[in-house]
């Protein structure tokens, strides 16, 4: 049967003399923050607390230390990610960059567009977002129509972004483009390119989410100018390298840990001795988050060991997702509790956020059935 | 992998893909002890991977013994190897002697007590234990009693129990032993051993052998969804069946690691939080797993013609025998709850 491994993983003593030392910065940053913002994790966005962690040198840690890198261990990466996942620390002003633009920028971008962009993220002072999907184009990727057309010194673009997370308040984006256009070919003719939102002929309009925050955006590109050093990677190769970029963004620590903050108010409103369902329930949280941890360890430990894990990151991501998505329901079941905005209780307040974004756990980074999709080819059914 | 465990794999799947055939396993079922089967795999030296080598074991580690135990579970082997590896491992805490011929251990309920007691001028065992696997093919029981605050190991012969017969689902025996007086043949005090070792020990490879039942339902059912056509195609083309199969397929890789890392545990500390954990996550795997794998497989597989329900039924048992989910996850809860939320994360991150 041709199908994923998963061996145990193992982090080593230089990691674990790292987490220390990320858990008592990050002790120092957040011990105001209310386990509210805590459970916003990765929605928060806080351009301070990103240039710091990139003094550190907690950023693109892995990266050569030409480019501004620490030349880290991908296990060293992945006990900082863990750890300011599990405190709630607000990354997305960095870990996008982090996470999938600046390896994509490492394996694929030029020379210059290294050295110009890499240090800067790796300083934490650069913040990207990521414009693949379109009105028409969501799960059927290849299928987007954004064009770029070849004009004297770079392309001019027309066509619509949706989805854009932070395009409003991000310094760059990393938009896949069609180049070339043939219907019958449709994951040949794309391209990727660097483009600043603030160029002229781009348009950035607010998509408020079902809670009323502004974190999506539509960007509307209207015959805007790309220069030709702004291209990532050749014309055409735009396919092989979002697939690439979309294996960074599925194989991390963070597909299990969005409900944690949850799971934490749950433990203190249940108190030191529980009666016997609240502490099975407790209980069967544990046992998944901590065999969750052991699968995403598995899989850094691929990655650490230059493996190519992306069935295995697909599995631990739907399972991952599963699970977060769940965490509200369950607490939900157990207390029945109201969940609020931004009154009552802690719980409430953890309760109502994680609530209203669970929804968004099984579609961002590729849908549920995507994911399926990949884990049905990886067992030879497609 | 290291080198004794992808000799160990070898083995195992070569003796139990060749020998664990479809006579055997329904022979079993009948009641019929598979006796060439076990001396095969006791000459291999799959019963004692724990044992050191001066007592003549293989010297290995548990790590090594998952391999051993998730194997006995993909194939389904009618045997108790399991308990034999619990049993002797347990003998060796001791310092004592590792019989050859198949063991046991007991007593598996949660309240029930076998009791060491000095009469006669020796040590002798009493009491009554339920659902004892394989206990009439048993030559020997080990059990685990508290003597003078200590936990102590003792050997007894199994002909020395009044043994009353049932089974699991999977008609694996399951039986009463009584003890009344009997000679206890060896016993010894084991320094760090838990009081609910056997119990702790045996969710261990409970939880390891329904790891291996999960993917060998994986490969049953996938296989399955190749070859079968509806439709014109085959079903494994179909949406729905690749849905579910992926969702089978996260359920045994959860289920592999949440085994495997209990394993490794007890290679390295007290694998109380380990083992809970894996029990309360493999047994939920196992019930889900199991349901996908049916219905993949239509009529064809709610047969008993067909291969997949000599796992199913074990699946079946096994999640519910050494404490199902709703007891080690409440035993597990308790325990993080007084450690409170503040040490949830660092905890899980130490292991």
């Amino acid at each position: 049967m041709p199908t994923f491994h998963f061996e145990l993983g193992e982090l080593p003593p230089a990691a674990e003399a790292l987490r220390a030392e990320v858990r008592e910065f990050l002790r120092a940053e957040l011990h105001e923050h209310t386990p509210a913002q805590r459970a916003r994790s990765w929605g928060g966005f806080d351009r301070e607390f990103s240039r710091k962690m990139g003094a550190r040198g907690w950023i693109g840690m892995t990266w050569p230390t030409r480019y501004g890198g620490r030349e880290r261990s991908a296990l060293e990466r992945y006990v900082v990610l863990e750890e300011t996942l599990a405190a709630g620390a607000p990354v997305s002003a960095h870990w996008v960059a982090d996470r999938q633009s600046g390896p994509l920028l490492l394996r694929f971008g030029t020379e210059a567009q290294r050295q110009r962009f890499l240090p800067a993220i790796a300083r934490g002072e650069l913040a990207f977002a990521i414009g693949m999907s379109e009105p028409d184009s969501g799960s059927d990727l290849a299928s987007i129509r954004t064009r770029a057309e070849r004009v004297a010194g770079g392309y001019r673009v027309n066509g619509t972004k949706v989805w854009t997370s932070n395009a409003h308040i991000s310094d760059y984006m990393i938009a896949l483009f069609r180049t070339q256009h043939d219907a019958a070919k449709k994951h040949e003719g794309l391209t990727q390119f660097l483009v600043d939102p603030k160029s002229p002929g781009i348009t950035i309009n607010p998509i408020i989410d079902l809670r009323g925050a502004h974190h999506f955006n539509m960007v509307v590109f209207e015959d805007a100018f790309v220069p030709e050093a702004m291209r990532v990677g050749e014309e055409g190769a735009g396919w092989k390298q979002v697939t690439t970029e979309l294996a960074f963004e599925r194989s991390g620590p963070e597909r299990y840990l969005s409900s944690l903050a949850l799971i934490l108010e749950l433990i203190r409103e249940v108190g030191k001795v529980p009666g016997e369902r609240a502490a099975a329930v407790v209980g069967r949280l544990v046992a998944h988050l901590a065999t969750l941890r052991q699968m995403s360890l598995s899989v850094a430990g691929m990655l650490e060991a230059g493996q190519n894990p992306n069935l295995e990151a697909a599995v631990v991501k739907d399972v991952g997702t599963t699970f977060e998505q769940e965490v509200p329901e369950i607490v939900h079941a157990l207390l029945g509790v109201e969940p609020t905005n931004d009154t009552g209780t802690h719980l409430q307040q953890v309760l109502g956020y994680l609530t209203q974004s669970a929804p968004s756990f099984s579609l961002r980074g590729g849908t549920r059935e995507i994911l399926r999709g990949i884990i049905a080819r990886g067992l030879g059914l497609r | 992998m290291n080198e004794l465990r992808a000799i160990l794999s070898d083995v195992v799947t070569r003796l139990f893909t060749e020998r664990v055939t479809r006579e055997l396993s329904e022979a079993a079922e009948q009641g019929e002890w598979p006796g060439a089967l076990w001396q095969a795999v006791e000459e291999n030296g799959l019963t004692l991977p724990l044992v050191p080598e001066a007592k003549g074991g293989a010297g290995g580690t548990w790590g090594d013994a998952y391999v051993v135990v998730s194997a006995a579970g993909r194939h389904a082997v009618p045997l108790p190897l399991p308990e034999t590896i619990v049993a002797s491992w347990l003998l060796v805490a001791a310092g004592l002697d590792v019989p050859l011929g198949p063991l046991t251990v007991a007593p598996v309920q949660r309240d029930e007590r076998l009791k060491l007691v000095r009469r006669d001028g020796g040590l002798r065992l009493d009491g009554t234990a339920a659902r004892v696997p394989w206990g009439r093919a048993a030559k020997h029981v080990v059990v685990v009693d508290e003597t003078d605050g200590r936990a102590t190991v003792a050997l007894v012969a199994a002909g020395g129990a009044r043994v009353t017969r049932d089974t699991n689902l999977a008609r694996e025996p399951r039986d009463t032993l009584a003890f009344v007086g009997a000679p206890v043949l060896a016993a010894a005090p084991a320094a760090g051993l838990p009081h609910d070792a056997v119990r702790l020990h045996g969710a261990l490879v409970r939880a390891a052998q329904m790891a291996g039942g999960l993917e060998a339902i994986l490969a049953l059912a996938t296989r399955y969804a190749t070859e079968r056509r509806q439709f014109g195609k085959p079903i494994g083309q179909f949406q729905a069946i690749q849905q579910g199969l992926a969702v089978l397929a996260g359920h045994a890789a959860a289920a592999g690691m949440a085994a495997a890392n209990a394993f490794r545990a007890a290679d390295r500390r007290d694998p109380w939080f380990e083992t809970a954990v894996a029990k309360a996550r493999v047994g939920e795997a196992a019930g889900i797993g199991a349901s996908i794998a049916h219905q993949v497989h239509g009529a064809i597989g709610f047969t008993y013609e067909h291969q997949l329900q000599f796992v199913t039924r074990r699946l079946w048992s096994w999640r519910a025998e050494f404490g199902g989910e709703s007891e080690w996850a409440t035993l597990l809860g308790r325990s993080v709850a007084e450690r409170g939320a503040e040490t949830l994360w660092p905890f899980l991150a130490a292991r």
